[in-house]
């Protein structure tokens, strides 16, 4: 009923016809999109669909080549940001706007055009406590983990009262818990009239919170939807175009073997703001994936630089790769020994930004993959190494000679995931496989780390996706603060028990359903953990 | 007694003459690159503004015409910098270093008939009743108005950059020119006007130079101060008041060999004008072990080309 009436009302914004052309691609052909105040939009595609261009148009960060865009009713030109902000639209990045070195405060004042007093202060303390996104002002944002960089976004845009928030993939690093309070926020938000447009490839928050939904393919609008009257198949058909084949849940008999052992390993580190481990232990088998589960900023840094040799421990036996003791090793050695990393950072920590990928994939694969010859790097070996990775993965890039910052993130995400899984690692290690990375390419990932475990391989994924975690992890666990909750199989614990493990809280064992079977897990892993510890002793 | 205070009053004095010039051309380039532009161009500036500021002084006999010259000169010299490296995108180090080469010739050139001239230099300023005082009244208040400006203007850069809005933007574009560019701020205006500022206080220390440090021309009479600028930068790690602290320590070592060779302590000179680049190589090995305390003051883009595409 409502929706009738705003439906035949003078909308908040309409762009109509916009067209925007890069060079060899057509970004935007036509597009048209209405939004209502009061009204949750959902902005729908693939990486490369054009979502971001639009949106972009109507931030007056790029103009559009024709078309034209009318606010509540009049006819605009949105020459820029600034301008945009003027009529009340706040958009949260997909890549940050954040200023590394300067506080949480300077950046939200940058963002705000006002100045970064005290008032300021107060006001984000408010905003961010009454939406639950706690953020301390004071704090430099290169302290920070990427969850609560994108903390500071979603403030700075509510610290506006914008009338409308563009929401760029906003829910990806945010436990359910979290999630389930931005919604509460948005749904606020719409209530008190704001037009929100949303954009995700998580069709089943779209399902949830939108009241309509934009498609676009290949820079075209191809539907108009009723999210609520689509299944998530057929939203995700028309998204891609064809129907894609997303992974199931597999049951997995792991091996026998503890491929990867972390035993009682604690770092205290010395990053300002980094967290310390905490007597971790953990055994990771072959055949299995294991998830850990946490939100950014509880010392996965930290277990991600301890497992791939990026941080070195004192005693040799707290880590160990098949048996062999390698704690004190280096990321070189322990590559050699079968443990390949993928860290969440892709540019500048995953790959060189201004090297090719030719160069990018020796420098991780050079030994497994026996890309030197005579001491020299064979160049012959490394570029067809890199266009089985490109192939094999599926890998949009101008061929191996490609810049890797030239690459979107989700393909980069591909190359990168694909480069250390063409070494045929016997341990796995990845942060975050689909951060940002499309539907198509996601599942894509997915299917390969479940390859890769049927194969054999002992798979470890940090993540802070937990629909990504239940989906393809065998056992599961969380970080809380530096400390590894118990191991838990995956279909015995729910996403809002793993929530609680998340938040550092015991599941209760007096919930009949989880007792059981995570009783029968902890005593297999408290088997294989003596085990392991027997070995060291001998 | 009193030949002693004197003493101390004289090597005070040079001191403070060795430094000033080194603190406004480093106070310049420190504004320069907290906006992400490198310019190694401040040697063939301070020589620009050498050069213009001594010649303009020298033919209208007004030292504050001479002052503005040199200035200018320093400016001018940024601009074709800025052109080049912010809208041609030229790399900013052979750019920079072009800049300097450029900047020792064109001041030799014009200064072909300026060498033997003399000068009477830019008059001291007395501040009434504090310059009275014994020790002090010689040592901190009968400068030129240069040698205060210079402080000032280190007080006014840092609490510009401390509290200032413009200053917290200037902050952002060397920090991250990209996030600038998205929240809409002119990155390339904000880039020229830092530059153009490092220029204008380079022609300045050049001016100081001909007219009250040696007032003459003399070929390349900048001798290596522009380098001992950017280095204290670095040294500074971007902070104003250390940079002050800095050009202090810096002027004072090399002031130091002069009088320890006239009272007969014999330091090879070449190691004492060693001494600020040594003391810049300890510093950064010392900061770049704490990677927080780097990235909070350094400009993260330091150098690298801006292209506000897509």
């Amino acid at each position: 009923m409502s929706i009738q009436l705003e439906s035949t009302a003078t909308p908040l914004v309409a762009m109509r016809g916009i067209s925007k052309a890069y060079p060899g691609c057509l970004a935007n052909d036509a597009v048209d999109l209405t939004l209502h105040e009061g009204q949750i939009h959902a902005l729908l595609g693939e990486n490369g669909a054009g979502k971001s261009t639009l949106v972009k148009i109507l931030y007056g960060l790029l103009q559009a080549d024709a078309g034209s865009i009318e606010w509540q009713g009049k006819p605009v030109q949105i020459n820029s940001p600034a301008q945009a902000r003027k009529l009340g639209i706040a958009l949260v990045f997909q890549h940050f706007s954040l200023f590394d070195s300067l506080s949480v405060l300077e950046n939200i004042a940058l963002g705000m055009a006002v100045p970064a007093n005290r008032k300021l202060e107060s006001k984000i303390i408010e905003v961010s406590t009454r939406y639950g996104l706690p953020l301390d002002p004071d704090r430099q944002v290169y302290t920070l983990s990427v969850g609560e960089r994108q903390r500071i976004e979603i403030v700075r845009c509510l610290l506006q009262s914008p009338k409308l928030l563009i929401m760029d993939e906003p829910t990806s690093v945010l436990t359910p818990q979290e999630v389930d309070d931005l919604f509460v926020t948005l749904r606020r938000l719409r209530d008190e009239g704001v037009a929100i447009l949303y954009i995700s490839h998580k069709l089943n928050e779209i399902k949830s919170l939108c009241s309509e939904a934009t498609i676009l393919r290949g820079g075209q609008r191809v539907a108009t939807a009723v999210p609520d009257e689509e299944s998530t198949q057929s939203l995700a058909a028309l998204m891609m175009g064809d129907e894609i084949v997303v992974p199931t849940r597999e049951a997995r008999q792991p091996g026998d073997t503890v491929m990867l052992q972390l035993k009682a390993v604690s770092y205290a580190t010395s990053e300002q703001h980094g967290v310390p481990l905490n007597d971790i232990n953990l055994s990771l088998r072959a055949g299995e994936i294991v998830g850990i589960a946490g939100v950014a900023g509880n010392g996965q840094d930290e277990f991600m630089q301890v497992i791939s040799g990026e941080v070195r421990l004192s005693d040799g036996n707290g880590l160990r790769l098949h048996g062999v003791p390698a704690g004190t090793i280096s990321p070189s050695e322990r590559r050699k020994l079968g443990l390949c990393c993928v860290p969440e950072e892709r540019l500048g920590h995953a790959a060189v930004p201004g090297m090719s990928l030719a160069d990018n994939a020796f420098l991780t694969a050079h030994h497994r993959s026996g890309l030197i010859s005579g001491g020299m790097l064979s160049t012959g070996k490394t570029r067809r190494f890199t266009e089985q990775v490109i192939n094999q993965f599926n890998v949009q890039c101008n061929g191996t000679a490609s810049l890797a910052a030239s690459l979107s993130g989700g393909n980069l995400q591909k190359f990168i995931v694909g480069r250390e899984i063409e070494q045929q690692p016997s341990v796995f290690v990845v942060s975050q496989p689909t951060w940002g990375v499309d539907a198509g390419a996601a599942a894509a990932i997915h299917k390969s780390l479940q390859a890769m475990a049927n194969a054999g391989t002992a798979v470890l994924v940090v993540s802070q996706d937990l629909d990504e975690l239940m989906l393809i992890s065998d056992r599961i666990a969380a970080l809380c603060a530096g400390r590894l909750s118990d191991v838990y199989a995956t279909h015995s614990v729910s996403i809002q028990d793993l929530g609680l493990l998340m938040g550092g809280a015991v599941i209760d064992s007096s919930n009949a359903g989880v007792s059981d079977l995570a009783g029968g897990l902890d005593s297999g892993t408290s088997t294989s953990d003596s085990a392991g510890a027997g070995d060291a002793s001998a | 007694m009193s030949i002693d205070s004197n003493m101390l009053v004289m090597i005070g004095l040079t001191v403070i003459s060795a430094a000033t010039p080194l603190v406004f051309a480093a106070i310049g380039e420190l504004v320069t690159e907290k906006s992400g532009v490198l310019n190694l161009g401040v040697e063939g500036m301070m020589l620009a503004g050498a050069v213009s500021g001594f010649a303009v002084a020298h033919v209208s006999g007004s030292a504050l015409l001479g002052v503005l010259a040199g200035i200018f000169a320093g400016m001018l010299l940024a601009l074709i910098f800025a052109f080049l490296t912010l809208n041609l995108r030229s790399s900013q180090v052979a750019t920079g270093l072009a800049l300097t080469i450029f900047g020792v010739g064109l001041s030799a050139l014009m200064g072909q008939p300026l060498i033997g001239i003399a000068y009477e230099g830019l008059p001291d300023y007395h501040i009434p009743v504090l310059a009275d005082l014994p020790v002090i009244g010689p040592l901190l208040f009968q400068h030129n108005l240069l040698v205060y400006g210079s402080i000032a203007l280190v007080l006014a850069v840092s609490l510009f950059l401390k509290y200032t809005r413009p200053g917290l933007i200037l902050r952002a574009v060397g920090d991250s020119p990209g996030s600038a560019h998205a929240l809409g701020y002119p990155v390339i205006r904000v880039r020229y006007l830092a530059t153009l500022f490092g220029g204008a206080c380079a022609g300045l220390a050049g001016c100081y130079l001909s007219m009250a440090y040696a007032p003459m021309w003399v070929e390349n009479m900048s001798a290596g101060r522009g380098w001992i600028a950017l280095a204290l930068v670095v040294f500074a790690t971007w902070q104003p008041g250390r940079l002050l602290f800095g050009a202090y320590l810096f002027g004072g070592i090399t002031i130091l060999q002069l009088h320890a060779q006239a009272i007969g302590i014999n330091v090879p000179s070449q190691l004492m004008s060693m001494l600020p680049y040594i003391a810049t190589i300890v510093v950064l090995v010392i900061i770049s072990r704490d990677r927080g305390r780097i990235r909070k003051n350094a400009p993260a883009s330091i150098g690298q080309a801006f292209h506000p595409t897509k």
